[in-house]
């Protein structure tokens, strides 16, 4: 009887372990079969470099490559200003903070998660959008570098709390056996601690740009959603996942318009899965 | 000559004391084994001389450490730790190669210049007995040394810098007899240029090497005498206790 409880547990279990597999599957698949449509029409190379997006003009015109722009500068300029404030941010909390402020500072990060993207995106909207207007003398603050900074905020919290790990984990005597040799506290961190938390702290980069990528809610309010190529960060763009998530609602089903949001989709999945697997090459290549 | 004068130490662990009303002086030349069951507070000691316990934010001392004329406390504790070398229970080699391991310590107080930096690997490498198996593969990674070479390569470390002392912190623990044995027939050579501080729970070991031994129990120093008088003739019922193998 035992035995037989035993057995129909593990098999359950079993069933929840395939379940995320499964889905994965069916999810890929279908986003095979709804976005590869889109190439009876129009060829890869034309797709993913065409520089016109009017999916609705006759005939269609859709090459993407202003909304991929659009999430390059965006990333870009997020990674630019995530990765010095989250690392050093990181450093700073696992290496030097007193115990009682790191404390504070990680209740902070993990709260700085807990927001809602669409309410950042809300607070960007009147304070970020305003700010970039006036100190640029821009017709619109709406532009790539406001959605940088605001989704720089965004992948922070995911950056530091893994970098912060990373480094944490780094055992106690690699540290004195630096200090034993005279090593000053700054030069421990740069030479040894860093050193040898280097992947995690890759890895940790890495999530937080597939963050980045991955957002939508407050990119489409503060970017402009302007599908033209940008020709700098200062203009208004629209980034792949801001085309699906504005679009997607219009697209006639069948049409070639709604294949190609789910072409977009299949773009967005390659390059988030190979972030993923990045990170999880670097997070695991020292175990 | 005095290297450490030690009055009335003691050392806290939050409310934990470690180290009670602890009298010792150093020696210039000497090496000094101290002996002890784990807790004896010979660790502590140890990471006292080159103010390693700082790391630790819940420690404490009181009493007086002079470090030659100087006050252990006032001394700037990079310099000092680059005057007082440490070598630790597990070779310690980081993911460099054998050159930059021994260069690693010299290059972090400002060394750039290439030639003095052969010069000092060489000349450490030699004094730690490892030259001759290393002199051809300086540029391999340091993982590729065996525990007993990467020991040795840890002491060129601390030697690259020009101590003026060496602490060794159980050195041996994790190594056969004959990486062991010539770990000691380095620290005997070693003697000569500089004063040696040595932890270990090995009791041979510290017959083997010491000129001076100390037995630390529960945080106080029992007894502290020449090697062959601690272990031929104990004052101490406790100490004898210790080495005959008793307890501990």
């Amino acid at each position: 009887m035992r035995k037989l409880k035993e057995s129909i547990i593990e098999k359950l279990i079993l069933l929840c372990g395939l379940a995320s597999v499964f889905f994965v599957v069916l999810i890929f698949l279908f986003l095979l079969k709804e976005g590869l449509a889109v190439f009876k029409t129009i060829s890869l190379k034309d797709f993913i470099l065409g520089k016109s997006w009017y999916p609705i003009s006759e005939p269609a015109q859709l090459g993407i490559l202003p909304l991929i722009m659009g999430s390059f500068l965006v990333t870009i300029g997020a990674a630019i200003i995530s990765i010095p404030i989250g690392v050093g941010c990181a450093i700073y909390i696992a290496e030097i903070a007193p115990l009682r402020l790191k404390e504070i500072l990680k209740v902070g990060i993990e709260l700085l998660a807990a927001i809602p993207s669409v309410v950042l995106g809300f607070i960007g909207m009147v304070t970020i959008v305003p700010l970039v207007k006036s100190i640029f003398h821009l017709p619109t603050g709406l532009t790539a570098i406001s959605g940088s900074i605001m989704l720089a905020f965004m992948a922070m919290p995911t950056i530091v709390s893994i970098a912060e790990d990373a480094l944490y984990s780094v055992p106690k005597i690699y540290k004195e056996g630096a200090f034993a040799l005279g090593a000053t506290h700054w030069q421990t961190i740069y030479r040894v601690v860093l050193p040898a938390a280097s992947s995690g702290i890759v890895a940790a980069v890495m999530l937080g740009i597939g963050r980045v990528i991955g957002e939508t809610m407050a990119v489409m309010m503060i970017t402009g959603n302007a599908a033209v190529m940008p020709n700098s960060i200062l203009a208004p763009v629209r980034t792949l996942t801001a085309t699906i998530a504005a679009e997607m609602g219009e697209a006639v089903v069948g049409s070639e318009h709604y294949f190609a949001l789910f072409g977009i989709g299949i773009v967005l999945f390659i390059i988030s899965f190979c972030i993923n697997v990045t990170a999880d090459l670097f997070l695991h290549r020292n175990k | 000559m005095v290297t450490f004068g030690i009055k009335n130490l003691d050392i806290w662990f939050g409310a934990a004391q470690a180290l009670k009303q602890v009298n010792i002086s150093i020696e210039s030349n000497e090496i000094l084994s101290i002996i002890g069951p784990s807790n004896s507070g010979k660790t502590t000691f140890l990471r006292m001389l080159n103010r390693l316990n700082d790391l630790s934010s819940n420690c404490k001392m009181a009493g007086e450490v002079r470090f030659g004329q100087e006050d252990l406390i006032k001394i700037d504790v990079e310099l000092l730790r680059k005057r007082v070398g440490m070598v630790f229970a597990l070779p310690l080699p980081l993911p460099l190669s054998i050159f930059d391991n021994v260069a690693f310590g010299v290059r972090m107080h400002g060394e750039r210049d290439r030639k003095i930096l052969e010069n000092r690997v060489e000349e450490a490498l030699k004094q730690s007995y490892l030259w001759e198996e290393v002199k051809d593969r300086l540029d391999v990674s340091a993982f590729k040394l065996s525990g007993g070479q990467q020991q040795r390569l840890c002491i060129a470390r601390t030697l690259a810098v020009e101590p003026e002392v060496i602490l060794f912190d159980e050195p041996c623990s994790g190594l056969d007899p004959i990486s062991t044995a010539k770990v000691e027939e380095a620290m005997l050579k070693l003697k000569k240029k500089y004063t040696i501080v040595l932890v270990t729970n090995n009791v041979k070991q510290a017959a083997r090497v010491g000129d001076r031994t100390a037995f630390f129990l529960s945080g106080e120093l029992i007894e502290l005498d020449k090697t062959d008088k601690i272990f031929t003739a104990p004052q101490d019922k406790r100490t004898d206790d210790y080495i005959t193998g008793a307890f501990g």
